[in-house]
Protein backbone atom coordinates (compact mmCIF):
# COMPACT_ATOMS: atom_id res chain seq x y z
CA UNK A 1 0.00 0.00 0.00
CA UNK A 2 3.02 2.34 0.97
CA UNK A 3 5.02 2.80 -1.85
CA UNK A 4 8.89 3.46 -0.88
CA UNK A 5 9.05 5.61 -4.17
CA UNK A 6 6.25 7.85 -3.22
CA UNK A 7 8.48 7.97 0.62
CA UNK A 8 11.67 8.78 -1.32
CA UNK A 9 9.92 11.41 -3.45
CA UNK A 10 8.69 13.34 -0.85
CA UNK A 11 11.60 13.43 0.57
CA UNK A 12 13.73 14.10 -1.83
CA UNK A 13 13.75 18.16 -1.85
CA UNK A 14 15.05 18.32 1.51
CA UNK A 15 17.65 15.96 0.84
CA UNK A 16 18.56 17.86 -2.33
CA UNK A 17 19.13 20.88 -0.95
CA UNK A 18 20.55 19.50 2.33
CA UNK A 19 23.23 17.97 -0.06
CA UNK A 20 23.77 21.09 -2.05
CA UNK A 21 23.77 23.58 0.73
CA UNK A 22 25.09 21.38 3.70
CA UNK A 23 27.06 18.92 2.44
CA UNK A 24 28.86 19.91 -0.59
CA UNK A 25 30.60 23.11 1.09
CA UNK A 26 31.80 20.89 3.76
CA UNK A 27 33.18 18.31 1.23
CA UNK A 28 34.87 21.29 -0.77
CA UNK A 29 36.49 22.30 2.64
CA UNK A 30 37.83 18.39 3.36
CA UNK A 31 39.14 18.55 0.23
CA UNK A 32 40.73 22.33 -0.02
CA UNK A 33 42.58 22.30 3.20
CA UNK A 34 45.05 19.92 1.36
CA UNK A 35 45.70 22.04 -1.24
CA UNK A 36 47.67 25.23 -1.81
CA UNK A 37 45.64 27.56 -3.34
CA UNK A 38 45.36 31.26 -3.00
CA UNK A 39 44.62 34.41 -4.87
CA UNK A 40 48.00 34.47 -6.65
CA UNK A 41 47.95 31.00 -7.84
CA UNK A 42 44.20 31.10 -8.59
CA UNK A 43 45.27 30.75 -12.31
CA UNK A 44 47.30 28.12 -12.14
CA UNK A 45 44.35 25.81 -10.02
CA UNK A 46 44.87 23.71 -7.04
CA UNK A 47 48.14 22.58 -6.32
CA UNK A 48 48.28 19.39 -4.05
CA UNK A 49 50.40 20.18 -0.92
CA UNK A 50 49.60 17.63 1.69
CA UNK A 51 49.63 18.28 5.13
CA UNK A 52 51.43 22.17 4.14
CA UNK A 53 48.00 24.05 5.43
CA UNK A 54 47.93 22.15 8.52
CA UNK A 55 51.96 22.46 9.59
CA UNK A 56 51.46 26.34 8.73
CA UNK A 57 48.70 26.80 11.24
CA UNK A 58 50.56 25.14 14.53
CA UNK A 59 52.82 27.97 14.40
CA UNK A 60 50.41 30.35 13.30
CA UNK A 61 50.84 32.42 16.25
CA UNK A 62 47.74 34.76 15.51
CA UNK A 63 44.80 31.53 15.27
CA UNK A 64 46.59 29.73 18.22
CA UNK A 65 46.24 32.97 20.59
CA UNK A 66 42.54 33.29 19.16
CA UNK A 67 42.24 29.90 20.19
CA UNK A 68 43.08 30.16 23.75
CA UNK A 69 41.21 33.17 24.03
CA UNK A 70 38.00 31.27 22.74
CA UNK A 71 39.09 28.60 25.71
CA UNK A 72 39.23 31.22 28.43
CA UNK A 73 35.86 32.77 27.03
CA UNK A 74 33.83 29.41 26.69
CA UNK A 75 35.32 28.48 30.54
CA UNK A 76 34.24 32.02 32.09
CA UNK A 77 30.92 32.02 30.38
CA UNK A 78 29.39 28.80 30.03
CA UNK A 79 30.64 28.45 33.61
CA UNK A 80 28.61 31.18 35.44
CA UNK A 81 25.63 30.32 32.84
CA UNK A 82 25.41 27.08 34.42
CA UNK A 83 25.42 28.03 37.84
CA UNK A 84 23.41 31.01 37.45
CA UNK A 85 20.82 29.06 35.12
CA UNK A 86 20.86 26.33 37.84
CA UNK A 87 20.17 28.95 40.75
CA UNK A 88 17.17 30.88 38.10
CA UNK A 89 15.54 27.21 37.67
CA UNK A 90 15.44 26.32 41.14
CA UNK A 91 13.81 29.23 41.89
CA UNK A 92 11.15 28.77 38.94
CA UNK A 93 9.93 25.54 40.32
CA UNK A 94 8.22 27.38 43.68
CA UNK A 95 4.86 28.54 42.32
CA UNK A 96 4.16 32.61 43.19
CA UNK A 97 1.82 34.82 41.26
CA UNK A 98 3.16 36.40 38.34
CA UNK A 99 5.48 33.64 37.92
CA UNK A 100 5.34 33.45 34.14
CA UNK A 101 5.52 37.69 33.93
CA UNK A 102 8.92 37.19 35.32
CA UNK A 103 9.64 33.81 32.76
CA UNK A 104 8.92 35.68 29.93
CA UNK A 105 10.81 38.52 30.62
CA UNK A 106 14.02 36.61 31.38
CA UNK A 107 13.55 34.40 28.39
CA UNK A 108 13.47 37.40 26.20
CA UNK A 109 16.98 38.49 25.08
CA UNK A 110 17.15 34.76 23.24
CA UNK A 111 15.38 36.04 20.73
CA UNK A 112 17.31 38.79 20.25
CA UNK A 113 19.40 38.58 17.17
CA UNK A 114 23.10 38.18 17.94
CA UNK A 115 23.74 41.70 15.94
CA UNK A 116 21.22 43.57 17.82
CA UNK A 117 22.81 42.09 21.33
CA UNK A 118 26.24 43.38 19.85
CA UNK A 119 24.91 46.77 19.41
CA UNK A 120 22.60 46.79 22.27
CA UNK A 121 25.88 46.00 24.69
CA UNK A 122 27.92 48.09 22.51
CA UNK A 123 25.85 51.26 23.38
CA UNK A 124 26.13 50.73 27.10
CA UNK A 125 30.31 50.29 27.18
CA UNK A 126 31.38 52.76 24.41
CA UNK A 127 33.54 56.02 25.78
CA UNK A 128 31.79 59.24 25.53
CA UNK A 129 28.07 58.47 26.29
CA UNK A 130 27.65 54.98 27.43
CA UNK A 131 26.86 54.58 31.09
CA UNK A 132 29.14 51.73 32.10
CA UNK A 133 32.34 53.66 31.50
CA UNK A 134 31.19 56.73 33.49
CA UNK A 135 30.22 55.18 36.41
CA UNK A 136 32.76 53.16 36.87
CA UNK A 137 35.17 55.84 36.67
CA UNK A 138 33.08 57.64 38.81
CA UNK A 139 32.11 55.40 41.65
CA UNK A 140 35.24 52.85 41.69
CA UNK A 141 37.93 55.13 40.00
CA UNK A 142 38.34 52.42 36.78
CA UNK A 143 39.13 53.47 33.26
CA UNK A 144 37.11 51.09 31.37
CA UNK A 145 38.17 51.12 27.80
CA UNK A 146 37.51 48.06 25.60
CA UNK A 147 39.40 49.52 23.14
CA UNK A 148 42.36 49.55 24.81
CA UNK A 149 42.04 46.84 27.73
CA UNK A 150 42.07 42.84 26.44
CA UNK A 151 41.44 41.81 29.71
CA UNK A 152 38.32 44.00 30.09
CA UNK A 153 37.38 43.56 26.84
CA UNK A 154 37.30 39.82 27.20
CA UNK A 155 35.13 39.84 30.21
CA UNK A 156 32.92 42.60 28.90
CA UNK A 157 31.87 39.79 26.52
CA UNK A 158 31.99 37.09 28.62
CA UNK A 159 29.43 39.25 30.23
CA UNK A 160 27.05 39.80 27.56
CA UNK A 161 26.94 36.42 26.62
CA UNK A 162 25.89 35.97 30.19
CA UNK A 163 23.20 37.80 29.50
CA UNK A 164 22.21 36.53 25.90
CA UNK A 165 22.36 33.02 27.11
CA UNK A 166 21.59 32.31 30.32
CA UNK A 167 17.56 32.36 30.02
CA UNK A 168 18.91 29.16 27.56
CA UNK A 169 20.70 27.72 30.64
CA UNK A 170 17.13 28.50 33.16
CA UNK A 171 14.68 27.24 30.12
CA UNK A 172 16.54 23.27 29.92
CA UNK A 173 17.42 23.26 33.83
CA UNK A 174 13.91 23.87 34.31
CA UNK A 175 12.81 21.40 31.32
CA UNK A 176 14.91 19.07 33.26
CA UNK A 177 14.06 19.74 36.97
CA UNK A 178 10.32 18.95 36.43
CA UNK A 179 11.04 15.93 34.95
CA UNK A 180 12.88 14.66 38.17
CA UNK A 181 10.25 12.02 39.82
CA UNK A 182 9.13 13.37 43.61
CA UNK A 183 9.89 9.77 45.01
CA UNK A 184 13.45 9.83 45.19
CA UNK A 185 13.44 13.45 46.93
CA UNK A 186 11.13 12.28 49.61
CA UNK A 187 12.62 9.46 50.07
CA UNK A 188 16.46 11.04 50.81
CA UNK A 189 14.71 13.42 53.09
CA UNK A 190 12.91 10.50 54.88
CA UNK A 191 16.35 9.22 55.68
CA UNK A 192 17.60 12.12 57.15
CA UNK A 193 19.56 14.04 54.02
CA UNK A 194 19.90 17.59 53.72
CA UNK A 195 19.13 19.70 51.39
CA UNK A 196 22.91 19.98 50.29
CA UNK A 197 23.08 15.88 49.76
CA UNK A 198 19.62 16.14 47.83
CA UNK A 199 21.18 18.24 45.49
CA UNK A 200 24.38 15.92 44.89
CA UNK A 201 23.10 12.80 45.45
CA UNK A 202 19.47 13.31 43.77
CA UNK A 203 18.98 16.45 41.56
CA UNK A 204 22.31 16.45 40.17
CA UNK A 205 22.45 12.97 38.86
CA UNK A 206 18.69 13.01 37.43
CA UNK A 207 19.89 16.50 35.66
CA UNK A 208 23.16 14.99 34.13
CA UNK A 209 21.57 14.29 31.01
CA UNK A 210 19.72 18.05 30.39
CA UNK A 211 23.40 19.36 32.18
CA UNK A 212 25.67 17.46 29.32
CA UNK A 213 23.23 18.64 26.31
CA UNK A 214 23.13 21.96 27.36
CA UNK A 215 26.98 22.39 27.44
CA UNK A 216 27.36 20.57 24.71
CA UNK A 217 24.95 23.16 22.49
CA UNK A 218 26.83 25.81 24.44
CA UNK A 219 30.14 25.28 23.59
CA UNK A 220 29.66 24.67 19.64
CA UNK A 221 27.85 28.02 20.11
CA UNK A 222 30.39 29.66 22.21
CA UNK A 223 32.88 28.15 19.42
CA UNK A 224 31.28 30.09 16.51
CA UNK A 225 30.78 33.37 18.32
CA UNK A 226 30.99 35.54 15.85
CA UNK A 227 28.14 38.44 14.93
CA UNK A 228 27.45 39.44 18.71
CA UNK A 229 31.25 40.28 19.75
CA UNK A 230 32.30 41.73 16.36
CA UNK A 231 29.53 43.81 17.07
CA UNK A 232 30.58 44.78 20.57
CA UNK A 233 34.32 45.36 19.65
CA UNK A 234 35.15 45.05 16.16
CA UNK A 235 37.59 42.44 16.56
CA UNK A 236 39.41 44.75 19.05
CA UNK A 237 42.13 42.98 21.71
CA UNK A 238 40.77 40.37 24.05
CA UNK A 239 37.64 39.80 21.05
CA UNK A 240 39.89 37.77 18.76
CA UNK A 241 38.15 34.61 19.46
CA UNK A 242 38.67 31.60 17.03
CA UNK A 243 35.60 32.21 15.59
CA UNK A 244 35.68 35.55 14.36
CA UNK A 245 39.74 34.49 12.82
CA UNK A 246 38.01 31.77 11.37
CA UNK A 247 35.69 34.43 9.40
CA UNK A 248 38.79 36.68 8.91
CA UNK A 249 40.55 34.24 6.98
CA UNK A 250 37.81 32.27 5.35
CA UNK A 251 35.41 35.29 4.94
CA UNK A 252 35.54 35.96 0.88
CA UNK A 253 35.79 39.62 0.62
CA UNK A 254 38.76 39.66 3.17
CA UNK A 255 40.57 36.31 2.75
CA UNK A 256 43.03 35.56 -0.36
CA UNK A 257 44.52 32.31 0.72
CA UNK A 258 41.28 29.81 1.06
CA UNK A 259 43.55 26.53 0.56
CA UNK A 260 44.85 27.83 4.76
CA UNK A 261 40.93 29.44 4.94
CA UNK A 262 39.83 25.70 4.31
CA UNK A 263 42.64 24.08 6.95
CA UNK A 264 41.27 26.48 9.70
CA UNK A 265 38.42 25.53 9.06
CA UNK A 266 38.36 21.84 9.53
CA UNK A 267 40.55 21.95 12.35
CA UNK A 268 38.07 24.08 14.40
CA UNK A 269 35.62 21.24 13.39
CA UNK A 270 37.94 18.42 14.51
CA UNK A 271 38.63 20.24 17.72
CA UNK A 272 34.97 20.92 18.52
CA UNK A 273 34.34 17.43 17.79
CA UNK A 274 36.81 16.46 20.52
CA UNK A 275 36.01 18.82 22.98
CA UNK A 276 32.53 17.49 22.83
CA UNK A 277 33.34 13.90 23.08
CA UNK A 278 36.11 14.25 25.79
CA UNK A 279 33.57 16.06 27.99
CA UNK A 280 31.22 13.19 27.21
CA UNK A 281 33.70 10.66 28.40
CA UNK A 282 34.71 12.29 31.20
CA UNK A 283 31.03 12.79 32.26
CA UNK A 284 30.04 9.49 31.64
CA UNK A 285 32.75 7.56 32.78
CA UNK A 286 32.63 9.29 35.99
CA UNK A 287 28.68 8.50 36.51
CA UNK A 288 29.72 5.52 36.20
CA UNK A 289 32.63 5.16 38.83
CA UNK A 290 29.88 6.39 41.06
CA UNK A 291 27.57 3.89 40.30
CA UNK A 292 30.17 1.18 41.20
CA UNK B 1 4.54 22.00 58.13
CA UNK B 2 2.81 24.92 58.89
CA UNK B 3 4.61 28.49 58.38
CA UNK B 4 4.10 31.40 60.03
CA UNK B 5 2.94 34.37 58.03
CA UNK B 6 5.81 36.45 59.00
CA UNK B 7 8.03 33.54 57.67
CA UNK B 8 5.52 32.97 54.42
CA UNK B 9 5.95 37.28 54.23
CA UNK B 10 9.76 36.91 53.69
CA UNK B 11 9.66 34.21 51.70
CA UNK B 12 7.73 36.02 49.16
CA UNK B 13 9.43 38.83 49.80
CA UNK B 14 12.69 37.76 48.93
CA UNK B 15 11.13 36.06 46.03
CA UNK B 16 10.08 39.14 44.26
CA UNK B 17 12.85 40.91 45.47
CA UNK B 18 15.30 38.66 43.37
CA UNK B 19 13.60 38.57 40.21
CA UNK B 20 12.66 42.50 40.41
CA UNK B 21 16.40 42.70 40.31
CA UNK B 22 16.79 39.56 37.32
CA UNK B 23 14.00 41.81 35.26
CA UNK B 24 16.31 45.09 36.01
CA UNK B 25 19.43 42.80 34.86
CA UNK B 26 17.70 41.49 31.83
CA UNK B 27 15.25 44.82 31.23
CA UNK B 28 18.56 47.49 31.79
CA UNK B 29 20.73 47.01 27.95
CA UNK B 30 16.89 47.38 26.37
CA UNK B 31 15.99 50.48 28.22
CA UNK B 32 19.21 52.40 27.69
CA UNK B 33 18.72 51.82 23.73
CA UNK B 34 15.86 52.80 24.09
CA UNK B 35 16.42 55.97 25.84
CA UNK B 36 19.72 56.56 23.04
CA UNK B 37 17.02 55.99 19.72
CA UNK B 38 14.95 58.75 21.80
CA UNK B 39 17.80 61.69 21.90
CA UNK B 40 19.53 64.18 19.33
CA UNK B 41 22.95 63.39 19.07
CA UNK B 42 24.12 66.35 20.88
CA UNK B 43 21.82 65.03 23.87
CA UNK B 44 23.91 61.71 24.05
CA UNK B 45 26.91 63.15 25.27
CA UNK B 46 28.10 64.58 28.80
CA UNK B 47 26.76 62.65 31.77
CA UNK B 48 24.62 59.68 30.84
CA UNK B 49 21.46 59.96 31.68
CA UNK B 50 19.47 56.68 32.16
CA UNK B 51 15.90 58.41 32.21
CA UNK B 52 13.96 58.84 29.04
CA UNK B 53 13.97 62.78 28.87
CA UNK B 54 11.33 63.33 26.32
CA UNK B 55 10.05 61.36 23.48
CA UNK B 56 11.75 62.31 20.36
CA UNK B 57 11.05 60.44 16.89
CA UNK B 58 12.93 62.00 14.40
CA UNK B 59 15.50 58.79 14.50
CA UNK B 60 12.69 56.49 13.89
CA UNK B 61 11.21 58.03 11.02
CA UNK B 62 14.79 58.97 9.59
CA UNK B 63 15.55 54.89 9.79
CA UNK B 64 11.87 54.55 8.24
CA UNK B 65 11.73 56.93 5.60
CA UNK B 66 15.43 55.76 3.85
CA UNK B 67 14.66 54.46 1.28
CA UNK B 68 18.19 51.93 1.62
CA UNK B 69 16.71 50.85 4.90
CA UNK B 70 13.36 50.02 3.51
CA UNK B 71 14.92 48.21 0.90
CA UNK B 72 16.65 46.08 3.60
CA UNK B 73 13.57 45.89 5.97
CA UNK B 74 11.69 44.16 2.83
CA UNK B 75 14.81 41.41 1.93
CA UNK B 76 14.32 40.25 5.38
CA UNK B 77 10.80 40.09 5.33
CA UNK B 78 10.62 38.44 2.21
CA UNK B 79 13.34 36.22 2.90
CA UNK B 80 12.08 35.18 6.22
CA UNK B 81 8.54 34.20 5.18
CA UNK B 82 9.46 32.44 2.26
CA UNK B 83 12.04 30.65 4.10
CA UNK B 84 9.51 29.69 7.00
CA UNK B 85 6.80 28.54 4.44
CA UNK B 86 9.43 26.43 2.64
CA UNK B 87 10.63 25.20 5.39
CA UNK B 88 7.44 24.18 6.93
CA UNK B 89 6.19 22.52 3.62
CA UNK B 90 9.47 20.62 3.18
CA UNK B 91 9.71 19.64 6.03
CA UNK B 92 5.96 18.11 6.55
CA UNK B 93 6.38 16.20 3.25
CA UNK B 94 9.72 14.49 4.57
CA UNK B 95 8.55 13.75 8.25
CA UNK B 96 5.75 12.09 6.75
CA UNK B 97 8.24 10.18 4.37
CA UNK B 98 10.33 9.27 7.16
CA UNK B 99 7.55 8.56 9.51
CA UNK B 100 4.87 6.47 7.25
CA UNK B 101 7.36 4.70 4.99
CA UNK B 102 9.86 1.89 5.27
CA UNK B 103 12.67 3.78 3.75
CA UNK B 104 16.14 1.93 3.65
CA UNK B 105 18.51 3.69 6.05
CA UNK B 106 15.62 5.70 7.65
CA UNK B 107 17.70 6.11 11.07
CA UNK B 108 20.74 7.17 9.48
CA UNK B 109 18.81 9.59 6.90
CA UNK B 110 17.30 11.30 9.96
CA UNK B 111 20.70 11.90 12.26
CA UNK B 112 22.27 13.05 9.35
CA UNK B 113 19.37 15.54 8.19
CA UNK B 114 20.02 17.08 12.07
CA UNK B 115 23.69 16.91 12.22
CA UNK B 116 23.75 19.51 9.25
CA UNK B 117 22.84 22.20 11.95
CA UNK B 118 25.71 21.59 13.96
CA UNK B 119 28.41 22.73 12.24
CA UNK B 120 29.61 25.95 12.78
CA UNK B 121 28.92 28.33 9.60
CA UNK B 122 31.71 30.66 9.27
CA UNK B 123 33.94 27.24 8.26
CA UNK B 124 31.52 27.14 5.32
CA UNK B 125 31.54 30.83 4.24
CA UNK B 126 34.08 30.58 1.48
CA UNK B 127 32.70 27.23 -0.45
CA UNK B 128 29.05 28.46 -0.69
CA UNK B 129 30.39 32.22 -1.92
CA UNK B 130 32.52 30.00 -4.80
CA UNK B 131 29.21 28.20 -5.21
CA UNK B 132 26.88 31.00 -4.83
CA UNK B 133 29.15 33.17 -7.48
CA UNK B 134 30.42 30.24 -9.54
CA UNK B 135 28.48 27.63 -9.71
CA UNK B 136 24.87 28.56 -9.56
CA UNK B 137 24.92 30.74 -12.95
CA UNK B 138 23.04 31.21 -15.49
CA UNK B 139 24.55 34.00 -18.04
CA UNK B 140 24.75 36.85 -16.22
CA UNK B 141 22.58 35.85 -13.55
CA UNK B 142 24.16 34.19 -10.04
CA UNK B 143 22.55 33.12 -7.02
CA UNK B 144 25.07 35.24 -5.35
CA UNK B 145 23.01 38.59 -4.16
CA UNK B 146 19.87 36.98 -4.42
CA UNK B 147 16.89 36.65 -2.41
CA UNK B 148 16.53 33.02 -3.41
CA UNK B 149 20.01 32.18 -2.70
CA UNK B 150 19.48 33.40 1.22
CA UNK B 151 15.97 31.24 1.29
CA UNK B 152 17.62 28.18 0.10
CA UNK B 153 20.50 28.64 2.15
CA UNK B 154 18.87 29.23 5.48
CA UNK B 155 17.13 25.46 5.19
CA UNK B 156 19.84 23.90 6.29
CA UNK B 157 19.79 25.90 10.05
CA UNK B 158 15.97 25.56 9.69
CA UNK B 159 15.19 22.44 7.88
CA UNK B 160 17.28 20.01 10.30
CA UNK B 161 15.24 21.47 13.83
CA UNK B 162 12.02 21.39 11.87
CA UNK B 163 12.00 17.96 11.33
CA UNK B 164 12.86 17.02 14.35
CA UNK B 165 10.17 19.03 15.88
CA UNK B 166 7.72 17.89 13.24
CA UNK B 167 8.87 14.03 13.67
CA UNK B 168 7.39 13.87 17.00
CA UNK B 169 4.17 15.33 16.10
CA UNK B 170 3.60 13.09 12.76
CA UNK B 171 4.34 10.37 14.99
CA UNK B 172 1.64 10.83 17.11
CA UNK B 173 -1.17 11.03 14.75
CA UNK B 174 -1.98 7.50 14.24
CA UNK B 175 -1.62 5.46 11.45
CA UNK B 176 -5.35 4.38 11.49
CA UNK B 177 -6.43 7.40 10.30
CA UNK B 178 -4.82 7.93 7.24
CA UNK B 179 -5.69 4.11 6.35
CA UNK B 180 -9.18 5.22 7.45
CA UNK B 181 -9.16 8.07 4.64
CA UNK B 182 -7.21 6.21 2.25
CA UNK B 183 -10.29 3.29 2.30
CA UNK B 184 -12.44 6.63 2.05
CA UNK B 185 -10.77 6.98 -1.77
CA UNK B 186 -8.00 9.50 -0.60
CA UNK B 187 -5.03 10.39 -2.20
CA UNK B 188 -1.87 11.06 -0.55
CA UNK B 189 -2.55 14.38 -0.73
CA UNK B 190 -5.72 13.76 0.58
CA UNK B 191 -4.23 11.73 3.64
CA UNK B 192 -1.65 15.35 4.06
CA UNK B 193 -4.41 17.53 3.38
CA UNK B 194 -7.70 16.22 5.30
CA UNK B 195 -5.78 14.06 8.03
CA UNK B 196 -1.61 15.45 8.76
CA UNK B 197 -2.27 18.81 8.39
CA UNK B 198 -5.08 20.00 10.76
CA UNK B 199 -3.60 17.39 13.33
CA UNK B 200 0.23 18.56 12.82
CA UNK B 201 -1.16 22.30 12.51
CA UNK B 202 0.21 23.46 15.81
CA UNK B 203 3.48 21.66 15.79
CA UNK B 204 3.72 23.10 11.99
CA UNK B 205 2.81 26.80 13.57
CA UNK B 206 5.54 26.86 15.76
CA UNK B 207 8.19 25.18 13.21
CA UNK B 208 6.92 27.74 10.94
CA UNK B 209 7.62 31.24 14.09
CA UNK B 210 11.03 29.58 14.92
CA UNK B 211 12.76 29.45 11.62
CA UNK B 212 10.99 32.50 10.48
CA UNK B 213 13.11 34.46 13.87
CA UNK B 214 16.35 32.31 12.96
CA UNK B 215 16.14 33.15 9.46
CA UNK B 216 15.27 36.79 10.89
CA UNK B 217 18.64 36.94 13.01
CA UNK B 218 20.82 35.39 10.82
CA UNK B 219 23.75 37.66 9.89
CA UNK B 220 27.02 36.05 8.65
CA UNK B 221 25.65 34.34 5.38
CA UNK B 222 23.81 37.43 5.06
CA UNK B 223 26.84 39.73 5.10
CA UNK B 224 29.11 37.25 3.34
CA UNK B 225 26.81 36.36 0.36
CA UNK B 226 24.99 39.26 -0.93
CA UNK B 227 26.29 42.61 -1.43
CA UNK B 228 23.76 45.71 -2.33
CA UNK B 229 20.25 44.37 -3.77
CA UNK B 230 19.41 41.12 -1.50
CA UNK B 231 20.93 42.68 2.05
CA UNK B 232 19.11 42.27 5.18
CA UNK B 233 18.15 43.83 7.97
CA UNK B 234 20.92 42.60 10.67
CA UNK B 235 23.67 43.84 8.45
CA UNK B 236 22.78 46.92 8.16
CA UNK B 237 23.26 47.14 11.63
CA UNK B 238 26.47 46.08 11.03
CA UNK B 239 27.44 48.50 8.22
CA UNK B 240 25.64 51.51 9.90
CA UNK B 241 28.39 51.47 12.91
CA UNK B 242 31.50 51.30 9.95
CA UNK B 243 30.44 53.36 7.69
CA UNK B 244 28.47 56.11 9.24
CA UNK B 245 30.08 55.11 12.49
CA UNK B 246 28.98 58.15 14.83
CA UNK B 247 24.87 58.24 14.52
CA UNK B 248 24.14 56.19 17.60
CA UNK B 249 20.44 57.67 17.73
CA UNK B 250 19.45 55.88 14.74
CA UNK B 251 21.73 52.72 15.08
CA UNK B 252 19.46 52.49 18.05
CA UNK B 253 16.29 53.02 16.38
CA UNK B 254 17.34 50.45 13.56
CA UNK B 255 18.04 47.91 16.84
CA UNK B 256 14.62 48.70 18.38
CA UNK B 257 13.03 48.21 15.16
CA UNK B 258 14.30 44.66 14.66
CA UNK B 259 13.61 43.42 18.40
CA UNK B 260 10.09 44.01 17.62
CA UNK B 261 9.17 40.45 16.26
CA UNK B 262 11.36 38.76 18.90
CA UNK B 263 9.12 40.59 21.50
CA UNK B 264 6.10 39.57 20.04
CA UNK B 265 7.50 35.93 19.72
CA UNK B 266 8.79 35.62 22.85
CA UNK B 267 5.00 35.97 24.32
CA UNK B 268 3.59 33.70 21.83
CA UNK B 269 6.22 30.31 21.71
CA UNK B 270 7.69 30.91 24.58
CA UNK B 271 7.49 27.53 25.62
CA UNK B 272 8.65 26.04 22.42
CA UNK B 273 11.85 27.99 22.23
CA UNK B 274 13.87 25.42 24.14
CA UNK B 275 13.29 22.88 21.97
CA UNK B 276 13.85 24.69 19.06
CA UNK B 277 17.41 26.05 20.16
CA UNK B 278 18.22 22.37 21.30
CA UNK B 279 16.62 20.99 18.09
CA UNK B 280 14.36 19.34 20.42
CA UNK B 281 17.50 17.20 22.74
CA UNK B 282 15.74 19.29 25.84
CA UNK B 283 11.80 19.14 25.61
CA UNK B 284 9.47 20.98 27.97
Amino acid sequence: MRNPRVGWALLSPTLIILLIFGFAPFLYVLVVGFFDWNVFSAQDGLVFSGLDNFRRLVFDELFLTSVGLTIRFAVFAIGSEIVLGFVLAQMLTRNFPGKSLFRIIHTFPLMVAPIAVGAVWRLLVIPGFGPVPYFLDRWFDLTYQIGSYPDQALMTSVIMDVWHWTPFVTLTMLAGLSSIPREPVEQAKVDGANRLQVFWYVTLPFLRPVLLTTVFIRIMDAIRTVDEVWMLAGGGPGTRFSGIYIWRVTSPAASADWGYGSAVSLITLYLTIVLCWLLFIAISGRRKGEVE
Amino acid sequence: MTTSPRRRFWRYFSTYAFWALMTLITLIPIWWMLVVSMRTRVELFGRPNLMLSRIYLENYSNVLTDSTFQRYMTNSLVVSTANALLVMILALLATYALSRYKLAGRDNIFFWLITNRMAPPAAFLLPLYIMFTRTFRLGDWTLFDTQLGLILLYCVFNLPFAIWLLKGVVDGIPIELDDAAMIDGAGLWGVLRHVIIPLAAPGLAVTGILSWIFAWNEYLFAANLTSVVARTITTALAEFVTVTGTNWGELAAMSMITLVPSAIIVIFAQRYIVMGLTFGAVKE
